[in-house]
């Protein structure tokens, strides 16, 4: 049995700021990776644009490096046609909630058996820092010099779109970041993790030392049952001097793949081409 | 003389005139007939006023006509609008307790259709079944191929047997008193199997036939046929049908599906087209191919959504940004429809492009007779993917390899240890973002390189009539059938005309197109929009002149006699 290390994810040099979030989300993810056994081959990583977008590149593996906001339709395509293929889409707040939002709720509604892993920096960095949809309320940016409009809450549209599995981790505590990105590759079915990523050239506010200080973990929460919807819900609208991280919602319900007949057997990709078939069909038309 | 006959049943939406004509035509298709069928449908689901024309003929046809026959009119509404375009011979059916006043008015055969459904089948309801028999009887049609098709249609067992007496009773009284088979003559039609199948269906059976394995699309007139035909087959042909959130969903599904390795497709009109065009760039820059029905109707925004119209055609060449290869074709016919649906998926492949195929309303939704496709002639090229002995061969893979046909080899994911990179952003060979300029010239003339191939894979404009004339009328797509016609006709007066027309409109043939229409010749150019874009486009690709150009954007479908009319008000 192949057994992958984390030099077989070696990839180009990034381009990010030094001391970026992205840094430690990278980290996370070839740890989590080369903890799961899985070799690059594969692996497919389907991003959309912005910082976080170009995470695939600086790893090794099967890359689709995708359109602003449509990292998702692409990765289900990809999924449907070789379900073997493990898939994670990446991207950023501004992305995924905003951009790609509609893909994002329909995707966690029909429950495709994707990883979504969302770079929260609150700010859109690559375009050198305007309000996203996660800005804090009233953020004052060059394209929001008012004040930025009230933030979506990502992980509470989530849970009401019944996302498989729903999660929130910190770029500052990689260790944990990668046992969150564990679970939500093995889960079946849809797993959003939303990911707190300091920006340390435009977001001033919302820093490592801002969020170190209020992050706790729910598994350390003794009562806490992420399969409980409303104590979710609940968890979900939690923020400001406490934030919490970890699985805030988890439920086993049918992939969409899995309702589809023609993926019952073999992938998609490997089923023959038989122009021949279709005769069948032409004896309805005479 | 030769067969002409042309029948419209005209109704209320809801009413039946589309499954009384969809039966009429199945049954002289099989009695042998070319049969062309259009439906011209209002955007509600009751009311209004619909009809479906149908033509029979004993040569080819593919166009409609504006003179009538036989008239089927289930309300007051469709002989009012109908019957002043009844022919020198034409009637019109109606029912028995039809407004006396409007009996005389327009000499109006009466038929009891309702009473007779009552009492020799039971079922008022049955009346439509009358009213097919009527017809049939009056032209003395084959009872027996008639019952055929009223049994295929009607499958459930305990309305079959009811509906053919109810068309037998029609049938009956209609021979009786108005028998009119004289006048077409049905007995001399050979008997050749002949399928009939509208636009939408052709295409549909092309791609499966082709192995499309995929297709994400929003419903949208009138290309949704296309996918609830994939969707009741998709089980039996292991294929993937998936409606998603809306057309940028759609196309972005298709590209990873055919990034996976499977043939992906995804089918809309002009409004779901032009959300998709970001994605088409993308799936020029990734080399991802992917194949895209656009089913045109009258724009723009929503503008007339269950009418026709050819006013897509520059925008398709042209959609967004930056530049890259691209195909474009625009099938004739139903026929047509399946080979070129096809070859597009083998140009996708081949080229690692996105290819076009432009319907519209006219041709998705007509029915069209052809003769059964022969499956032994679809050939399936899927470009250059790597066999798994040569990915074990290669030390590094590189998804964009710049080759002298700009062709890079392609490799699936999972097919072998290689990782397969590719990236929207300007990249390297190996597929990863770079900022260069020299790296960017070099693979834009890469991707660009792939014209050259492209365009040698397209075939030339078909010509119909003399290949030489004084007069060239050009047209492309769906119009096929009304100029053909009209060329025909004015040949029959006299004129040293002939037809030039194309389907593989982009990129176009610019050599072969010279040679066919270069020279001393009045080229006119008919198309169903209000600029002229094929003309403009047929001009700035040779350099040809083109003398004038019949044009219309009514939401309607050409007549022969409308191509006419205009063209010799522009002669000399």
């Amino acid at each position: 049995m192949t057994v992958v290390n984390l030099q077989d994810y070696a990839g180009m040099q990034p381009a990010w700021c030094p001391g970026c979030g992205n840094f430690g989300i990278l980290s996370a993810l070839k740890k989590a990776l080369v903890d799961l056994n899985i070799p690059p081959y594969n692996l497919l990583i389907v991003s959309g644009i912005g910082q976080a977008g170009k995470l695939p590149h600086y790893m090794k593996c099967n890359t689709f490096n995708s359109l602003h906001g449509r990292a998702i339709p692409v990765a289900i395509g990809a999924k449907m046609a070789n379900q073997e293929l493990t898939v994670i889409a990446v991207g950023g707040d501004g992305d995924g909630y905003a951009e790609g939002g509609n893909h994002w709720i329909h995707a966690m509604r029909r429950n495709h058996d994707i990883t979504y892993m969302v770079h929260n920096n609150q700010i859109y960095a690559l375009t050198k820092g305007q309000a996203s949809p996660t800005s804090d309320t009233g953020f004052i940016t060059g394209t929001t010099p008012e004040g930025s409009p009230p933030q979506i809450n990502p992980l509470a549209l989530a849970i009401a779109a019944d996302a498989a599995f729903v999660a929130r981790g910190f770029a500052g505590d990689v260790d944990h970041l990668a046992g969150l990105i564990k679970q939500a590759i093995s889960h079946k079915g849809f797993a959003l993790l939303d990911i707190l990523q300091p920006c340390v050239s435009f977001n001033h506010i919302n820093t490592y030392e801002w969020y170190s200080k209020r992050v706790y973990k729910l598994e350390e929460e003794k009562k806490y049952n992420p399969a409980d919807k409303t104590m979710a819900f609940n968890k979900s609208i939690e923020w400001g001097d406490r934030i919490p991280i970890g699985i805030v919602y988890s439920k086993e319900r049918p992939v969409f793949e899995s309702t589809l007949k023609a993926l019952r057997n073999i992938p998609l990709v490997k089923q023959p081409l038989e122009p021949g078939k279709i005769q069948k069909l032409l004896t309805d038309f005479s | 003389m030769a067969l002409d006959l042309r029948i419209v049943v005209g109704g209320e939406a809801g009413q039946g005139a589309q499954t009384i004509g969809f039966i009429l035509a199945k049954a002289f298709a099989r009695l042998g007939c070319h049969v062309f069928a259009d439906q011209d449908y209002e955007s509600r689901i009751r009311g209004g006023h619909n009809f479906f024309r149908i033509r029979v003929r004993d040569s080819h046809v593919s166009a409609v006509s504006e003179v009538i026959d036989i008239l089927v009119a289930l309300n007051r509404e469709s002989l009012s609008l109908h019957c002043p375009r009844l022919g020198e011979n034409g009637v019109a059916i109606a029912d028995m307790n039809t407004d006396p006043e409007l009996v005389r008015q327009y000499g109006i055969l009466t038929v009891p259709l309702s009473d007779l459904a009552a009492e020799k089948a039971g079922n008022k309801l049955m009346a439509n079944s009358v009213a097919i028999g009527s017809v049939m009887g009056m032209l003395g049609f084959n009872s027996e191929i008639l019952s055929g098709v009223i049994k295929d249609h009607f499958q459930s067992s305990a309305i079959v047997e009811n509906n053919i007496k109810a068309a037998r009773a029609g049938y009956d009284y209609a021979r009786q008193r108005y028998d009119r088979s004289s006048s077409y003559d049905l007995s001399s039609i050979m008997r050749i199997e002949r399928m009939l199948l509208n636009g939408n269906e052709s295409v549909a059976l092309g791609a499966m036939a082709a192995g499309c394995k995929f297709l994400a699309a929003y419903p949208m007139t009138p290309s949704t046929p296309i996918i609830e035909f994939m969707a009741a087959n998709a089980a039996d042909f292991a294929t993937v049908v998936i409606q998603p959130e809306d057309e940028i969903a759609a196309i972005h599904m298709a590209i990873g599906a055919a990034y996976s390795g499977v043939r992906a497709m995804t089918v809309t009109s002009g409004g779901g087209f032009s959300l998709m065009v970001e994605a088409l760039g993308l799936s020029g820059m990734t080399e991802t191919p992917v194949v895209i029905v656009e089913g045109q109707r009258a724009g723009p925004a929503i503008g007339l959504p269950t009418r026709t119209e050819q006013g897509d055609l520059l925008f398709a060449v042209n959609a967004s940004h930056g530049e890259f290869p691209r195909a474009v074709f625009a099938p004739s016919c139903a026929e047509d429809g399946f080979w070129l649906t096809i070859k597009a998926f083998n140009m996708a492949e081949k080229y690692q492009i996105p290819v076009i195929v432009m319907t519209d309303h006219h041709l998705a939704s007509s029915y069209f007779t052809a003769e059964k496709f022969d499956l032994s002639g679809v050939y399936i090229d899927r470009g250059l993917p790597l066999s798994e002995d040569e990915m074990g061969k290669l030390s590094e893979y590189k998804r964009h390899r710049i080759t002298p046909s700009g062709i890079s080899p392609r490799a699936l994911p999972m097919q072998s240890h290689a990782l397969v990179v590719t990236d929207s952003d300007e990249h390297s060979e190996a597929g990863h973002i770079i900022e260069d300029a020299e790296t960017r010239t070099r693979m834009v003339a890469k991707r660009m390189k792939k014209l050259e191939g492209l365009r040698r894979d397209m075939a030339p404009p078909h010509v119909f009539g003399p290949k030489t004339a004084d007069i060239s009328l050009v047209g492309w797509g769906s119009s096929f059938g009304a100029l053909h016609e009209a060329m025909g006709l004015l040949r029959q007066q006299g004129l040293n005309i002939n037809l030039v027309h194309f389907t593989e409109v982009w990129p176009l043939p610019a050599q072969e197109t010279t040679d066919l229409l270069g020279g001393d010749r009045k080229i006119y150019v008919a198309e169903n929009n209000a600029t002229g874009q094929f003309a403009r486009l047929l001009n700035s690709e040779t350099g040809l002149k083109i003398s004038g150009t019949v044009l219309k954007y009514d939401g309607r479908p050409f007549t022969s006699q409308y191509i006419i009319d205009r063209l010799k008000g522009m002669l000399p």
